[in-house]
């Protein structure tokens, strides 16, 4: 880890437009909760829709999307990125701080309303679950989308493919994508640690931290190891 | 080793037979050259594959054959090496939302220096930032971001500054400013080697030259030796004599001679070798009591050298 990388990665992400695109998503999750609440509709009614459909299941990626492909993604289009990879730093330093910054801003941006939403709906086991579901997918996500922003130059499509055809729609198809799909592994874990009816996992709680550790340790290697062989192309005079 | 010799080692640049394609496209083919302390300057027409051999040599590229050394390590897959190694890209790419302060104090934190704010504090201080360094970098000029840009590049005080078009989009007084700066770089006894396409800039800089003409290496070493060597060039010489028309016909009767155009007040001699007529131009002026009054090269600039080279 190095400071220095997490503090410019930061600013930069977010003082950028694009940070704005994390606001409405919350917003949306605690006004409908609202409604819920608020409306007399039964919990099991909108809880599953809200928590699980739209929280884990389109919040924390879109989220961990936008900011994993953002962290080093942006650096390389703007090229501004030959400022890190010109200095005497491991490149598993340079991903890691990268990473961590991803993390961070992601759990904190979909922990919190996925926290404050489950508070509202008076479950604070639910509330602790979902900020650690938020925690452990966010880590799992960004690792996935930074890799993916080394590996391609279209992280963001690449990554849309992967949440939209593989977790919305491979995985209800096939049994076996759900162990390679971090919004089960995110719902497992919150349906555990939550004890609540409003959740339903379908992976084991072993096998879902397991594959998670496995999209974060591959995702941060391939990340690594791509970055080391990092070639600069366009203009070539 | 001798202390000189010491820093030449830890300084040089060396590729060897060095070829980079993309694809069936080769942007740069066979290129041998060792870069030594002092200033260099990288010539060649837009597309000539210049930017590529400096990222070759930054280790932003992998050679697709032959090897690139600096001060003796590979520069690919290699961070240790930028220890020793500065680069400022043509590319404009620095940080907007950062003051120059920020910029060069955040390089020092990350090259791991000792003392990071006097390590920017002086790297400011060369380029003469010090007054704008707290402005962000967004507000700058085009010649105040490359400044800042060199500073960042300078900021562990390497032996090695690759620059790509150092002086594209700088008006005239930034311009001189950057090269005064290169100047005492260079006599320091850093390697420095600056890309350019604009003649002037590399003739006023530097008399050792690497050309690089359609991904090859078409000539290296000073310019003016490298004229002497192009044979196959007739020579020009700009003469003023007590009598050029005496002059000119004991000029026409010699074997080094190959045309002579009598001007207002001048000869212009056409020669097909060098130190041959050199060496006959004394000894004829003499013989036939004329007196020379001054002797010019008429076509040993870098301008007419570049285009004897990119013709051939």
């Amino acid at each position: 880890m190095n400071l220095t990388i997490i503090s410019i990665t930061a600013r930069a992400l977010l003082g950028r437009r694009r940070v704005l695109l994390l606001l409405p998503m919350p917003l949306v999750l605690v006004g409908l909760t609202l409604i819920g609440v608020y409306s007399g509709v039964a919990d099991a009614d909108w809880g599953p829709t809200v928590f699980g459909n739209l929280g884990l299941s389109v919040i924390l990626p879109l989220t961990a999307l936008i900011v994993g492909s953002s962290v080093l993604g942006l650096e390389i289009d703007d090229g501004t990125i030959t400022h890190l990879l010109t200095k005497p730093l491991p490149r598993s330093e340079i991903v890691l701080s990268k990473l961590a910054v991803a993390w961070v801003v992601t759990t904190v941006a979909t922990g919190v309303p996925l926290a404050v939403a489950a508070l509202l709906a008076g479950s604070g086991a639910l509330a602790v679950g979902l900020v650690l579901a938020a925690a452990l997918g966010a880590l799992a996500y960004s690792a996935l989308f930074l890799a993916l922003s080394v590996l391609t130059k279209r992280p963001v499509a690449v990554g849309l493919v992967y949440i939209m055809l593989w977790e919305n729609v491979l995985v209800s198809f096939v049994d076996g994508a759900r162990v390679f799909s971090v919004r089960e592994h995110a719902t497992t874990l919150a349906d555990t640690v939550g004890n609540s009816p409003l959740l339903s996992s379908s992976v084991p709680l072993g096998t879902a931290v397991v594959m998670s550790t496995l999209f974060i340790v591959v995702g941060t290697v391939a990340a690594t190891q791509r970055l080391r062989s990092f070639a600069l192309t366009g203009e070539a005079n | 080793m001798t202390l000189s010799e010491l820093r030449t080692s830890t300084t040089a640049v060396e590729m060897s037979a060095v070829s980079r394609w993309y694809g069936n496209v080769v942007a740069v083919n066979d290129v041998t050259l060792t870069i030594g302390p002092g200033l260099t300057g990288l010539l060649g027409p837009n597309g000539a594959g210049k930017t590529t051999v400096l990222h070759l040599m930054a280790g932003l590229l992998a050679p697709s054959q032959g090897s690139v050394l600096i001060g003796g390590d590979p520069a690919w897959r290699n961070p240790a090496m930028y220890k020793t190694l500065g680069l400022v890209t043509e590319r404009e790419s620095v940080p907007g939302f950062l003051t120059a302060w920020q910029f060069v104090l955040a390089s020092a934190r990350l090259h791991k220096l000792a003392d990071p704010a006097a390590a920017a504090r002086r790297a400011l201080g060369i380029v003469e930032m010090e007054d704008a360094q707290d402005r962000r970098i967004g507000t700058y000029s085009k010649g105040m971001r490359q400044r800042t840009r060199v500073a960042a590049a300078l900021v562990h005080d390497p032996g090695v500054l690759l620059l790509d078009e150092p002086f594209n989009g700088m008006d005239p007084r930034q311009r001189l400013h950057m090269m005064e700066l290169l100047d005492r770089m260079a006599q320091e006894g850093r390697t420095i080697l600056f890309s350019s396409h604009i003649l002037e800039e590399v003739e006023q800089l530097s008399g050792t030259v690497q050309v690089i003409v359609s991904g090859r290496l078409a000539a290296s070493g000073d310019y003016r030796h490298i004229r002497r060597l192009m044979t196959n060039r007739p020579h020009e010489f700009t003469i003023c004599s007590s009598d050029d028309r005496t002059l000119a016909t004991v000029l026409m009767g010699h074997e080094s001679v190959t045309g002579v155009r009598v001007e207002a007040g001048t000869l212009q001699v056409h020669a097909n070798d060098y130190g041959t007529f050199a060496r006959a131009l004394a000894k004829q002026a003499k013989a036939s009591g004329i007196r020379l009054t001054s002797v010019l090269p008429a076509d040993e600039s870098l301008e007419k050298v570049f285009s004897y080279l990119v013709a051939t």
